[in-house]
């Protein structure tokens, strides 16, 4: 990766990783090497699906606030991501 | 109570709202800005462009999209979500309220104009199958959505699967980040697909040439669909099938989709017929049923890029009160039906998922749970289908093609239409 390209910090589940800074929240996530970002209702792993806002698969708690869709947000420096595990 | 709760809503008003900054949107602009109304403009995403061009806008239109941005006459709710809309009893106003998900603790806006244009775009349509909710497994355009936004993919193994245009797109972008496709399996018969060919207009056959030299190489198979997936915790494997042979193959990723399904519960939330097709119905200046409300792009039948840049344009001059057909539209309608009868699901797809598939992924909901009912509602009230956070976007449309329960029972079109916080509905 260039120098010249901007990257922010971002802490996913108190780690925190480099990004570039045109990520958003899911990139980020699969960058940290988690495969799901949440559990479902019967425990199934599930990690982003449409992509595009629809499915709300992706939903993770970001700086505090729960149920945030990590595929329609982007990256900012300092933001905090928590996961279930 | 708490202090946000007990803030006003900001108002707005306007004389037009265009919900849906894509390309069928960024055509309605830029004419309305021009003949001096006031618009707002509202849009899920940061930025415009829709889903086709997330990752930037086109040269042609980026200039005049960046002037439009600082126009005086226009207001931009960007990174807003609509969570309720209704037309005033007084003045038959269209009035919406907006949430911003990433400020969920801001207060509401209210925003309200005699006329309104939906260019709420599409979504893409799923078809399950044994293994379909493992992590690992997309849309296959929201895997083109995700790799342009920093998705990992270099060195992957992936497989695009489903059928439509949309799975070369996506091939395209994987591989242009470093992705190694092992193959791109699409439903269709080989015959049907040359019928596909054989029916494109000039420009369209030229950037399907395109799109074809750039994927030089890599596999591409006719009549073949993913059957199964399995792995543990994760994709690893999936199992194909042409319906005489089946074969695994080992993957890291696996793009899903089957054409695409306009997005039409804003437009239903009003009061907005639609066709059998499950579109948004609109004449030919692209007005709906409803007076003031208009209606372009993919969400009044999907029919690509070209279709929503046409409509989008048609619609404006119909907002402006200039009449006209469109000769364009006839042909961008064209290819929107040879997509539909071309790449049009063979019975064996709708037929992969078993009793124990999961049909509803926000509540668990299996098919076998499913068959013991009748009809959505009762589905509905006994299991929970379609009650969870995506309030039926995703089973929805594959209940209507798994069982038959038709789409005007499938749709969610409560408020709040995107999940929201509660504060965000008080009264004012």
């Amino acid at each position: 990766m260039s120098l010249s390209q901007p990257e922010f910090q971002v802490f996913i589940n108190g780690r925190a990783l480099q990004v570039p800074a045109h990520c958003n929240v899911a990139a980020s996530l699969q960058r940290a090497g988690l495969s799901h970002s949440r559990r479902s209702e019967t425990g199934q792993p599930r990690a982003a699906f449409c992509g595009m806002g629809q499915c709300q698969e992706c939903r993770v708690r970001i700086d505090g606030h729960d149920h945030r869709l990590a595929c329609m947000t982007l990256v900012v420096d300092g933001m905090q991501i928590e996961t279930q595990t | 109570m708490s202090s946000t709760s007990q803030r006003k809503a900001q108002h707005l008003q306007a004389d037009i709202l265009i919900i849906g900054a894509g390309p069928a949107g960024i055509a309605a602009l830029l004419p309305l800005l021009e003949a001096g109304r006031r618009v707002i403009w509202v849009e899920q995403s940061a930025q415009a462009g829709g889903q086709i061009w997330r990752a930037g806008l086109p040269a042609h239109w980026r200039a005049q999209v960046e002037a439009a941005l600082s126009h005086p006459s226009l207001q931009c709710c960007f990174g807003h979500a609509v969570i309720d809309a209704h037309i005033e009893a007084t003045d038959q106003a269209v009035s919406l309220r907006l949430y911003q998900p990433a400020h969920p603790n801001r207060v509401p806006v209210q925003v309200q104009a005699p006329q309104l244009l939906l260019a709420t775009g599409g979504r893409e349509r799923f078809l399950p199958f044994p293994g379909w909710t493992l992590p690992g497994i997309t849309g296959a355009g929201g895997l083109q959505a995700l790799v342009k936004q920093g998705w990992p993919i270099e060195g992957q193994r992936v497989v695009l699967a489903g059928s439509g245009p949309l799975l070369l797109a996506a091939a395209d972008t994987v591989r242009q980040a470093g992705g190694q496709i092992l193959l791109i399996a699409e439903q269709a018969s080989r015959a049907s697909l040359l019928r596909f060919a054989a029916g494109l207009p000039a420009t369209k056959a030229a950037q399907a040439a395109g799109l074809a030299w750039r994927l030089r190489g890599i596999p591409y198979r006719s009549g073949t669909w993913v059957q199964s997936a399995s792995g543990d915790g994760r994709l690893q494997s999936i199992q194909l099938s042409t319906g005489r042979a089946t074969w695994a193959l080992d993957c890291d990723a696996l793009g899903l989709g089957f054409g695409l399904l306009p997005n039409t519960e804003l437009a239903q939330m009003l009061g907005c017929q639609l066709t059998d097709d499950g579109a948004i119905a609109v004449d030919a200046g692209m007005a709906t049923n409803l007076p003031g409300v208009f209606a372009a792009g993919e969400c009044t039948g999907i029919g690509g890029v070209d279709k929503s840049v046409v409509e989008g344009s048609l619609a404006a001059q119909s907002m402006l009160g200039r009449a006209g057909a469109s000769r364009s539209r006839r042909g961008a309608l064209k290819f929107a039906d040879l997509l539909q009868r071309r790449f049009s699901s063979r019975p064996e797809v709708l037929k992969l998922a078993d009793i124990s598939t999961t049909i509803c992924r926000c509540e668990d909901v299996s098919l076998g749970q499913l068959k013991a009912h009748s009809d959505w509602r009762e589905a509905k009230l006994q299991t929970r289908c379609g009650m969870g956070a995506c309030q039926g976007r995703i089973c929805g449309p594959i209940c209507e093609s798994l069982l038959g329960w038709p789409a005007q029972q499938n749709r969610g079109l409560r408020t709040p239409l995107q999940a929201a916080p509660l504060h965000l509905l008080a009264e004012d």
